[in-house]
């Protein structure tokens, strides 16, 4: 595609684009830290993890502030608008990203004081989910629509597992009690891991808007696009 | 005589949904200054009570396009034009068209204001004189009424015998369309009308047409992409004498299906 005539504004719209990937990434390591913290009952990597949530709320009001600076300067129009547009939505769903990693944080420093965890798949189910997570995001940087609409796909195998383990832990929590501390706190992860692949289907969507002109939220998932 | 105003504004109780009734139509129109064509093949229709945005670098055609609505082109010697302009269904170029009743019909602003060097009230009353109106009362209503109409009266009420030179340039650029609208025009061509305007003398202009949209057809050229985007109800993309892309101005805004059209409204252009 041809540069802007305005080689400044062009060049404010790229640190735009490296502003969300540094933000995806750090929420990516975010979630990558939260899981690991889990799996191995790290209690140390937990806490560093949830200090380092305020890196992403910085971007979060960076962005914001990057993106209404651009829209009151250039009156940016057609996908330049769905650039700055789709930015500011993206920047809010990997906020509550990063949120949803302090919480996982939050549930692996309860368990690490609990020996016995229960024996569930949630390293698989963190593994998919960030995946979608990346790949959303590097849907956005190469304004990649189909890979977004196969991001968009992947959300029911996450509804799935979520599904899935909610009864296996349920099931388990009820014919044994003594579980029932460790299970429900593995029950939060199964969901906050759900959520997360919410907001990589949303940031997904709003890709596919930034490329294609066109919203297939709120809609069911469309074979192509 | 302003009383009688023609006016188009479709029918509220109609469909919605429906596209308004088409007030002037180009049917595949090529235009020639000499040898040099400067149209090729514009085919466009800008509906009744809308206001049509003409947008494109310069030398794309548009401001030709927009005179040759109201024929003000004839003069130039060694045009040629092919194709139709139909005002109501009519072709404005059939050898039995009336051009001074034409562009009674078809009004036109144009980009620097031009005044008579005249009182603010003859400025006004001087259209309704050639066409015959000689009574002082109907003269005063029309002056009043127009006015009120371009949103100049009550800036000017006190001092309609001073000359209209004395204005600002908003103020002469606001009287040059009341003294459009004194002839009671069907549709307005307006040919960057604020492009030598502060921003608040460029707002009130712009406010002025939306109000006069409930009345007239609009068809306006401009360079300033963003008031194409505020004022208009579809825009039309010419480049190098073509229309490249037309369409509602809130879809050409935010997701145009041609790439040239794209470039163009991002900066992306030249």
């Amino acid at each position: 595609m041809a540069l802007h005539t305005d080689r400044r504004y062009e060049e404010e719209l790229a640190h735009l684009r490296q502003l969300i990937l540094e933000m995806g990434g750090l929420v990516e390591r975010q979630i990558g830290d939260a899981t690991a913290s889990l799996a191995s009952s790290d209690r140390q990597l937990a806490e560093r993890t949830i200090e380092r949530d305020h890196q992403v709320n910085r971007y979060d009001v960076d962005i914001d502030e990057e993106c209404l600076r651009l829209l009151a300067l250039h009156q940016p129009a057609a996908r330049d608008l769905r650039l700055i547009t789709t930015s500011l939505k993206i920047t809010t769903d990997l906020e509550r990203v990063g949120d949803m990693a302090v919480n996982i944080c939050e549930r692996a420093i309860d368990l690490s004081e609990t020996p016995s965890a229960l024996q569930v798949d949630l390293p698989r189910m963190a593994d998919t989910v960030r995946k979608m997570l990346r790949e959303s995001l590097d849907a956005f940087v190469r304004e990649d629509a189909d890979l977004a609409l196969s991001v968009c796909k992947e959300d029911d195998t996450i509804d799935a597992m979520h599904a899935q383990m909610f009864a296996d832990v349920l099931g388990r929590m009820t014919r044994d009690p003594s579980v029932v501390v460790v299970g429900t706190a593995q029950l939060f992860v199964s969901k906050y891991l759900e959520r997360i692949a919410d907001h990589a289907t949303n940031i997904a969507e709003m890709v596919i808007f930034m490329v294609k002109g066109k919203s297939i939220r709120h809609l069911s998932v469309p074979a192509s696009i | 005589m302003l009383t009688q105003i023609h006016n188009d504004r479709p029918s509220k109780n109609g469909d919605a949904a429906a596209a308004p009734r088409t007030k002037i139509e180009a049917r595949s129109v090529d235009f020639f200054y000499g040898t040099t064509q400067a149209l090729h093949g514009v085919s466009l229709a800008a509906g009744v009570c809308q206001v049509t945005a003409l947008i494109g670098p310069s030398g794309c055609g548009k401001s030709t396009f927009l005179r040759l609505i109201n024929r003000m082109n004839d003069l130039i010697p060694g045009i040629r034009l092919t194709g139709e302009i139909l005002l109501d269904g009519e072709d404005i170029y059939d050898p039995g068209v009336d051009v001074v009743d034409l562009r009674r019909r078809v009004g036109m602003v144009f980009q620097r204001s031009n005044p008579f060097p005249k009182s603010i009230y003859e400025n006004v009353a001087y259209g309704p004189r050639v066409h015959g109106v000689r009574d002082k009362a109907t003269l005063d209503e029309i002056v009043e009424t127009t006015l009120r109409r371009s949103a100049l009266w009550d800036e000017v009420k006190d001092r309609l015998g001073t000359s209209a030179l004395s204005l600002s340039g908003g103020q002469q650029q606001r009287l040059c369309i009341a003294r459009a609208l004194a002839v009671e025009p069907e549709v307005l061509l307006m040919d960057e009308p604020a492009s030598a305007l502060d921003p608040l003398a460029t707002a009130k202009i712009e406010e002025l047409i939306h109000e006069l949209k409930e009345r007239y057809t609009i068809i306006i050229v401009t360079h300033n992409m963003q008031q194409a985007a505020r004022v208009s109800d579809m825009t039309a993309y010419f480049y190098l004498g073509r229309l490249v892309e037309f369409g509602a101005t809130a879809t050409i805004f935010t997701n145009p299906t041609r790439q040239e059209t794209e470039d163009y409204i991002t900066g992306r252009f030249g």
